[in-house]
């Protein structure tokens, strides 16, 4: 019951300058409209990967489509949620959120309009005038997934992005995550390494091996029946994947 | 400071070397120091000839292109640094020697290059003012957070945005921090200029003064110089301060 892929990465190779293969051969099909996660132990390759999709690294070998179409660069299709939240510090939270839109040439009214919806979509409504050092680091990355969402991309590429929130905060903004992606409709690509992060939010998790990277498994994270997102944690298929993650990423651990 | 267990301002600090001045200058042990209150006097009378607004004319001009040009070679040419590596390495060396090399030194042979005039003073201003502009820009591009750069690429930006709208700015605290240095040092510029070669504005003033052992002239215009240096550094500052707020969280 799989969706068309929107993404298509075929025999994908990344070697670093200094002989650092990061990515072996990647072919993977990234399916429209859902929430895909990759996940592998530490300095896999996964955000490697990511930022390739996105345009921001260069491949040394293999191609990356998307609806067909070979990517040269970032593209308005594709929008990136930084790990550090990449916020201007001198631009206030809306300049930051309307920054994408201000690239793109929008006039000044009109995205200024488009941000604040996308400011109180993402819970910071009143924070319209702050500055990102006013803010705390989950709400730094609300600013960040804002200005994602703000520029209407179908594909959105979050790297990490609670990795520098504290876990109560994460565990908030991962509901909300997906309360917000109930409404917005996106293809979702999501790196992390937490186990129990690539199973709440994801609907399938690709799960990479060690550098040099090959896709080992695709694993459906999807849980039918379960309609609220408080009840993800306490549902049996949830657990139990959990643990199968966990025996096969172990391990790669020393 | 504290005197028999009680705070006492920094300003009592000033007033009692001035004190000590003044006694100093009552006592006439030097010709060099004559009475502070003099020199007060003498700084009032600076304001009212004409020949001090000439020479303020003058060496404020110098002052002004010379900095203005600092600025339009300097800022560039550290953004060049920190963003491309190859001028980086031709041009590091250089900039590193001048920074700190005694330029004083070599204020004579520009005679020979552009002649006396005001066109001379203004190059030593921008010999003076320009490197540490520079170095100061490229401190600040280099200290750029690189995902920074990605989320505006990412975005779409068009090259010549990505100066203007992030690395500009970005690195302004610290263009900021050059940019007053710079200052401070063109204010030394004009001066060792005036002196040296062109004996001009308030250069001549100081040879003039100096010559005719008018000693407390000769001193209310240091005090001149000084305060004019100090103004020009807190102009800055005042801008400095504003961007303060981002400047610790890049």
């Amino acid at each position: 019951m799989q969706n068309d892929s929107i993404i298509e990465i075929k025999g994908l190779k990344k070697t670093y300058a200094g002989g650092v293969e990061a990515l072996a051969n990647i072919d993977l099909k990234i399916p429209q409209g859902e929430l895909t996660t990759l996940l592998g132990p530490s300095g896999c390759g996964k955000t490697t990967l990511l930022k390739i999709i996105a345009g921001l690294l260069d491949k040394t070998d293999g191609e990356v489509l998307i609806k067909g179409e070979r990517i040269k660069g970032p593209g308005p299709e594709r929008a990136f949620v930084f790990q550090d939240f990449a916020l201007m510090p001198w631009a206030t939270v809306i300049r930051n959120v309307a920054f994408g839109l201000e690239l793109r040439g929008v006039p000044k009214k009109e995205r200024y309009e488009i941000a604040r919806r996308y400011i109180t979509e993402v819970g910071l409504s009143g924070f319209d005038k702050a500055y990102p050092h006013e803010l705390s680091g989950g709400m730094r990355q609300r600013v960040g997934l804002a200005r994602a969402l703000a520029v209407d991309a179908e594909i959105l590429l979050m790297d990490e992005p609670f990795a520098s929130v504290d876990e109560q905060t994460r565990r908030k903004f991962q509901e909300d995550l997906l309360n917000l992606l109930k409404i917005e409709k996106k293809t979702v690509v999501f790196v992390t390494h937490s186990i129990e992060e690539a199973v709440y939010v994801s609907d399938q998790v690709v799960l990479l091996s060690p550098r040099p990277s090959k896709v080992m498994r695709i694993v459906d994270t999807r849980l039918d029946g379960v309609e609220n997102v408080e009840d993800i944690r306490r549902d049996r298929k949830y657990l139990d994947v959990v643990e199968d993650l966990w025996q096969i990423l172990k391990q790669f651990l020393i | 400071m504290v005197i028999f267990g009680k705070r006492i301002p920094m300003v009592f600090a000033i007033l009692i070397w001035l004190l000590l001045w003044e006694v100093i200058g009552r006592l006439d042990l030097l010709f060099l120091i004559p009475p502070f209150l003099d020199v007060v006097k003498a700084f009032a009378n600076l304001f009212v000839t004409r020949k001090f607004y000439e020479a303020l004319a003058i060496s404020v001009e110098a002052f002004a292109t010379g900095v203005g040009l600092a600025v339009v070679i300097g800022i560039p040419l550290g953004v060049l640094m920190g963003r491309v590596k190859f001028v980086d390495r031709l041009l590091g060396m250089w900039v590193n020697v001048f920074v700190s090399a005694p330029l004083t030194a070599i204020v004579p042979a520009l005679m020979v290059i552009v002649g006396f005039g005001q066109a001379t003073v203004v190059v030593t201003v921008v010999l003076f003012a320009v490197w540490i502009i520079v170095l100061d820009t490229r401190a600040g591009v280099k200290s750029i957070n690189p995902s920074l750069l990605e989320m505006t690429r990412s975005f779409g930006a068009r090259k010549i945005e990505v100066y203007t709208k992030v690395i500009f700015w970005a690195a302004l605290p610290e263009i900021l921090a050059g940019l007053r240095l710079g200052m401070i040092r063109g204010v030394r510029g004009v001066v060792v200029g005036q002196l040296l070669i062109a004996i001009m504005g308030i250069g001549e003033l100081f040879e003039l003064y100096s010559r005719n052992f008018l000693m407390d002239r000769f001193w209310a215009l240091v005090i001149f110089i000084f305060l004019f240096a100090y103004l020009v550094s807190e102009l800055v500052n005042r801008l400095e301060q504003r961007v303060e707020f981002y400047a610790g969280t890049r």
